[in-house]
């Protein structure tokens, strides 16, 4: 018996790691999204970028950032305490007497977290692409990824008083998705928008993406990456019913994926008379938003229906925000945001534990800490080092002010004479 | 010596190439180039907001050759390049001062 306990140990462990590995993978389908839907002359500075706030996740998530979040024993159920650093892994024994109810590495846990809140910082970076100063950005990764976004996580996953008061959220709709949003929101709000982006009589004038494929090639990246964010969320996988709930998890994270497709590709179609690519697009990305707060209970259909009403709202919300002059060149606001709400509100369809006060309770909560500490932080960086480049290196591209190359450089000579 | 410089639609370059070697053009100078004339530009739809493409892709030929050879490769362009619609180009002719083939230094008329 002890040989088969530690046999489903070892396997839930594993299935935590690769579905961790998954969710990693989510940073290449950012960067590939991000990097195609801005400038040619904007590329590398992203690139840069989401490379870089990988790693300072990586590491502010291991400094503190694991910790307030799933602090062991917490001050209160509003305030987890601050502490520095991992802890060691479970022991042989300890796992044997728990009679399954410690069934995975802690430090697989931690591999597991680490890479979303790094999803949760990706989102930032692609609503303030294009004119952002990189180590303005930087610095506020390390805010979010330590602080902002680990405190409304140990509200809700941690344990906190979110948890507590019966709200429901999965994967992270709320707290991976709209988290990232409302601190991109706020830091929009202040970076204001792309220099031509808006006329003086409120016209808007589009900045086409640099390389449709590219951002395709990101959303199937996503979409991948996302049955390790969702189906990895489920925890185990080590017997017949958990096995089966993985399965479905799977099944309708890819059916709400679908469903935002279709109904995004349909509805750009009546509004513009097009199919817009890049609507299609973010219809996948929000039909995953969507089903990610619930993707055990709904039926394939439901989860279908979940994530078709996201695609269909994803493209609406592109136009209002476009209207309200909030330039987000990848559209991150609304996928992950707006998107995010729904996804929070769409579980009452079909989990019968989750009610629409607790929902709304969760929904707030995480949208206005969120909201109002990373504007905070944002103020402080404006006031510090300022956020945005100067008007004539938003003209010659982010790429040569900030990271002093071109993503395409056209002439190179062999002998460093420019030409 | 004559340059001749012609700007047209990139779909028709092949044909415009072939009916210049028929007539013994030695050499054509292509670049792809972007502007407007009469056809001006067009619009294009992006995230559900229209723009207004003002500069049209076309490509540049840039031909030397005798003197006695450019009315045949002004006519084989207008031919060639020719749809009957809007945008198919212009042709404009110069004199040439000299020409200087790098290689072996042969200049006028041999260096073409």
């Amino acid at each position: 018996m002890d040989q088969v306990t530690e046999l489903a140990y070892a396997l839930d462990t594993f299935y935590f790691l690769v579905s961790g590995v998954l969710v990693m993978w989510m940073a290449a389908g950012f960067s590939m999204l991000e990097a195609g839907l801005v400038r040619a002359k904007n590329t590398a500075e992203i690139l840069t970028k989401n490379v870089a706030l990988f790693a300072i996740a990586c590491i502010m998530y291991m400094v503190m950032g694991y910790n307030i979040m799933y602090p062991g024993d917490a001050a209160s159920a509003f305030w987890p305490g601050i502490s520095f650093f991992l802890g060691g892994d479970n022991a042989v024994e300890d796992v044997l007497a728990s009679g399954g109810d410690i069934y995975y590495s802690g430090m697989s846990d931690f591999f597991f977290q680490v890479v979303f809140v790094a999803t949760a910082m990706s989102i930032v970076s692609g609503a303030v692409a294009e004119r952002m100063k990189l180590w303005s950005f930087l610095i506020f990764a390390i805010f979010m990824t330590g602080f902002i976004y680990p405190m409304q996580g140990y509200w809700k996953w941690g344990g906190g008083f979110l948890d507590a008061n019966g709200f429901l959220d999965f994967a992270g709709s709320g707290v991976v998705h709209m988290c990232g949003a409302a601190a991109a929101l706020a830091g929009v709000l202040l970076l204001g928008a792309r220099k031509g982006k808006y006329g003086p009589n409120g016209e808007v004038h589009p900045i086409p993406g640099a390389n449709m494929p590219l951002a395709t090639l990101g959303t199937f990246i996503l979409w991948m990456g996302w049955f390790g964010f969702n189906g990895g969320s489920e925890l185990m996988v080590s017997n017949v019913g958990e096995a089966n709930a993985v399965a479905l998890v799977f099944v309708n994270t890819n059916m709400a994926a679908a469903g935002g497709v279709v109904a995004a590709a349909i509805t750009a179609r009546l509004l513009f008379g097009k199919t817009d690519l890049t609507m299609a697009l973010n219809g996948a990305l929000a039909g995953l938003v969507a089903i990610t707060a619930e993707p055990l209970t709904p039926t394939p259909l439901l989860a279908t229906i979940v994530g078709a009403i996201g695609g269909v709202l994803v493209v609406f919300s592109i136009i209002t925000l476009d209207k309200l002059k909030i330039d987000d060149p990848v559209g991150a606001i609304s996928v992950h945001g707006v998107v995010g709400m729904w996804g929070l509100i769409a579980v009452v369809l079909s989990n019968s534990d989750a009610t629409i006060g607790a929902q709304l309770m969760g929904l707030a909560t995480i949208l206005i800490w969120t909201f109002v500490v990373s504007f905070i932080v944002w103020i402080v960086i404006k006031a510090v080092m300022g956020l945005r480049v100067s008007e004539e290196e938003e003209y010659e591209g982010v790429d040569l002010a900030e990271c002093g190359l071109e993503a395409y450089p056209e002439f190179t000579g062999t002998k460093g004479s420019g030409m | 010596m004559k340059l001749v410089t012609a700007i047209i639609k990139p779909f028709k370059l092949d044909d415009v190439r072939e009916s210049l070697s028929e007539i013994g053009v030695q050499g054509i100078t292509v670049t792809e180039v972007k502007g407007f004339g009469r056809q001006k530009g067009h619009t294009e739809l992006y995230r559900g907001a229209e723009y207004v493409v003002d500069f049209l892709p076309k490509v540049k030929l840039e031909i030397v050759v005798t003197d006695d050879l450019a009315e045949q490769v002004i006519e084989a362009i207008s031919k060639a390049a020719n749809t009957g619609k809007i945008g198919d180009g212009k042709i404009f002719v110069y004199g040439v001062e000299q020409a200087i083939r790098i290689r072996t230094g042969e200049s006028g008329d041999d260096a073409l």
